[in-house]
């Protein structure tokens, strides 16, 4: 059926034959005489730009597709299958009573595993973990020929690295193994304080040696701060609490809850400067000023907005973009520019995010590199943003940065060809496991990493 | 494909010199464009405003296709060209028409058949090829340029009148085939425009400029509107025009 899609920024909608399958075998036929325009898989959509829809083409709706929702763990190891569509959220439900937390969660549990092996998400963790395509031990990957492959480190290396962070485009990944991390109870123990300016932020961040001692380190940046108070934030550390320090009976017990939905109409402009500016100056005002240890729980400590149903629709119609990227750690000069072009502008951003980021990986695709990543939230229809944005765009390229894919909803092929030194590498790669081309997305077209 | 911000790939101009086609491609014309394509009957005519975009968007790629206004079979064969240099089409205006004024058509009938050709003909087979495309893609919007003439067609420019009364009742239906697909069209409907096709002409009321026509048409291609009227009053004017008893109508000197 004829569909209207988004992403999760509810901008660029278009048209997509939307198939949910209930068997391997409906995929393999969709697979086998696709339309000229193409087919991709689509996770649960929380990719905010165009990543996972297909204009005039088909989409393979893996979220849900119920013979993808099996989870085997084994308890001693913790290595676990599960199928591309089954979500983190599922996955937690499952795996934290029994003692197994995921190696790498982004700032949602409602992503699939097929989505975070496509865009190789990362978390908290990365400075120490690294991104979510690491943790993986091996994966079937079906082909445009319909042939399910098993792809690892170790079996067809360039096509398993060239399907990490592949945003869909070198096959469907129909399930994946993938090591799980210890736990012995449920909850966070974490480490506040405020920091009230950039340099302050940059300082406690970017000592590794301080830095590394957590596993999760993350900062939330007032973009809307300036002069001496430019980029103060409110830098947040942790680590999983051991099972003394939890006075609770069941250690892992696992309840995550759902307070509140966004109405399903908002009118544009209820998200705007002013009630911005308030929320960031409650936020940075009830953190502690100084360092102080509490225990959080694993939905409050990594997946706050998960409490609100939709929050996406509170930018109204015009919808909402997410600008990430990132620069080389010596590029804090560049980074402070950039904060200061955006608070010049005056462009209101709820909790942008800024994080030192630790090593690549092999996957020519991966967006995670040593270095700086800032993330904010921008209304779409801000007056202006294209030619904010595109100017930052060049700042960012010539510091050496690149772009999250899975955020994009802007940038120029030319950004990722200069942002991504490996592009042709992965084309070729790609060309090889998609000779004819069946994998398409809207992301995929506009940036040119597919042939229309 | 349009991004996150609003911003079209692709835009594509056929009547690559009407002064309100470009004044819309300069209206939509933002960091992020890709393409311009100006299809144009006489090239040279539009390398000047190519030259324009140029200098305000260095790395835009400007593109000019010719063709013939009056072709109406060759129409579907440039739509090909154009699909060939952009691959996918965001935004297409549609901007040639012959106005006719002045012209002696009670005794000269045969001087109606270019203007019924590419006022009519010529540009329904260009909606027909265009729609395809579109359809094809799941998204895009075509904008044609209509007229209010067409709302109810006056005896002074009764032929030119009547062609857009045609062409804009069969792009309104042509988008209701669309609609399912993802793709759209808008009609624009502007009064009397002061522009090269008007020029030497007595203005009439509610004349309005190709800029402010332009503005009009920018907004109401990011909405889903499928009509939009130039200016706006004129939606008011012309309902009430549209049902003016005959003996009345008549009588207006307009
Ligand atoms: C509130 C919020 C916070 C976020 N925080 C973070 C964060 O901290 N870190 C981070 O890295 N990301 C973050 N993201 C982005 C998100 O993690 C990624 O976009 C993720 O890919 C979304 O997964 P999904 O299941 O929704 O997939 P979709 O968005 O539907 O698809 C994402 C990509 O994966 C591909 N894909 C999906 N399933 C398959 C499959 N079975 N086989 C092959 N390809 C497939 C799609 O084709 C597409 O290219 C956040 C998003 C939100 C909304």
């Amino acid at each position: 059926m004829k569909q209207k899609l988004s992403g999760w920024g509810r901008t660029a909608w278009s048209y997509s034959d939307v198939i949910t399958p209930s068997s391997i075998q409906e995929i393999s036929a969709v697979v086998a005489s696709p339309q000229p325009r193409g087919v991709i898989a689509r996770g649960l959509g929380r990719s905010y730009g165009a990543a996972s829809q297909n204009a005039g083409g088909t989409v393979i709706d893996m979220a849900h597709y119920a013979s993808s929702s099996g989870i085997e763990l084994d308890q001693q190891t913790g290595v676990v299958t599960a199928g591309a569509g089954v979500s983190i959220d599922a996955l937690l439900k499952y795996c934290v009573p029994r003692g197994w937390f995921i190696p790498v969660t982004p700032g949602t549990r409602f992503v699939t595993i097929g989505g975070a092996i496509g865009s190789d998400i990362h978390g908290k963790n990365h400075h120490v973990d690294g991104s979510f395509g690491v943790h993986v031990l091996s994966m079937r990957v079906m082909l445009s020929t319909t042939e399910i492959i098993n792809l690892s480190p170790l079996e067809k290396p360039d096509w398993f690295w060239a399907t990490i962070a592949g945003m869909g485009l070198t096959g469907l990944v129909v399930d994946a193994t993938f090591q799980m991390l210890a736990i012995s109870s449920s909850l966070m123990s974490v480490e506040t304080e405020r920091l009230q300016n950039f340099d302050a932020l940059i300082e406690a961040m970017g000592s590794a040696d301080d830095d590394n001692r957590y596993r999760y380190s993350v900062a939330w940046v007032d973009l809307l701060a300036s002069g001496a108070s430019l980029g103060r934030g409110v830098l947040s550390r942790g680590e999983h609490a051991s099972s003394n320090q939890d006075s609770r009976q069941e250690c892992l017990a696992y309840k995550p809850k759902v307070r509140m939905s966004a109405p399903p109409w908002v009118p544009n402009g209820v998200i705007n400067k002013l009630s911005i500016k308030a929320f960031n100056e409650a936020w940075y005002r009830k953190a502690p000023p100084k360092r102080k240890e509490s225990l959080e729980s694993i939905a409050g400590f990594f997946h706050p907005l998960d409490g609100v149903r939709q929050w996406n629709r509170l930018y109204g119609t015009q919808g909402f973009i997410q600008y990430q990227f990132i620069v080389p750690l010596d590029q804090t000069d560049v980074l402070r520019g950039v904060i200061g072009r955006f608070a010049d502008a005056g462009v209101a951003s709820f909790l942008a995010v800024l994080k030192r980021m630790g090593k690549s990986n092999p996957a020519p695709m991966s967006f995670p590199d040593t270095g700086w990543t800032l993330t904010l939230d921008i209304a779409a229809g801000a007056r202006g943003l294209p030619e904010l944005l595109s100017t930052v765009d060049t700042v960012v390229l010539d510091a050496g940065g690149r772009h999250y894919l899975a955020k994009d909803a802007h940038v120029s092929p030319r950004a990722v060809q200069v942002g991504y030194a490996h592009l042709e590498e992965w084309k070729q790669i790609r060309n090889e496991m998609d000779p004819t081309g069946v994998w398409k997305s809207d992301l995929g077209r506009r940036l040119g990493l597919v042939d229309p | 494909m349009k991004n996150g911000l609003g911003v079209s790939q692709s835009i594509v101009l056929f009547g690559g010199t009407s002064d309100i086609g470009q004044a819309i491609v300069n209206e939509l014309l933002r960091p992020g464009v890709a393409h311009v394509v100006l299809v144009s009957r006489n090239v040279q005519d539009a390398e000047g405003f190519g030259q324009q975009i140029l200098q305000r968007f260095p790395d835009i790629d400007v593109h000019h296709v010719r063709f013939e206004g009056e072709d109406a079979s060759g129409m579907p064969r440039v739509v090909q060209e154009v699909i060939a240099l952009v691959a996918d089409i965001d935004v297409v205006i549609v901007a040639q028409a012959l106005l006719g004024e002045g012209l002696d058509l009670i005794n000269n009938p045969e001087l109606a058949v270019p203007l019924a050709t590419v006022n009519f003909t010529a540009t329904m087979t260009l909606l027909l090829a265009l729609a395809k495309q579109v359809s094809h893609q799941g998204y895009g919007r075509i904008v044609l340029l209509s007229s209010v003439a067409g709302e109810r067609v006056r005896r002074s420019n009764a032929a030119y009148g009547a062609t857009k009364a045609g062409i804009d009742a069969f792009a309104l239906a042509l988008d209701h085939d669309l609609s399912a697909s993802g793709g759209s069209i808008l009609v624009v409907r502007p009064g009397f425009v002061t522009s090269k096709m008007t020029r030497g002409m007595k203005k009439a009321p509610f004349s309005t400029t190709p800029e402010a026509v332009a503005k009009i048409v920018a907004k109401a291609i990011d909405s889903k509107v499928r009509v939009v009227w130039c200016p706006g009053l004129l939606r008011w004017v012309f309902m009430i025009f549209r049902h003016l008893p005959t003996a009345i109508w008549r009588k207006l000197p307009i």
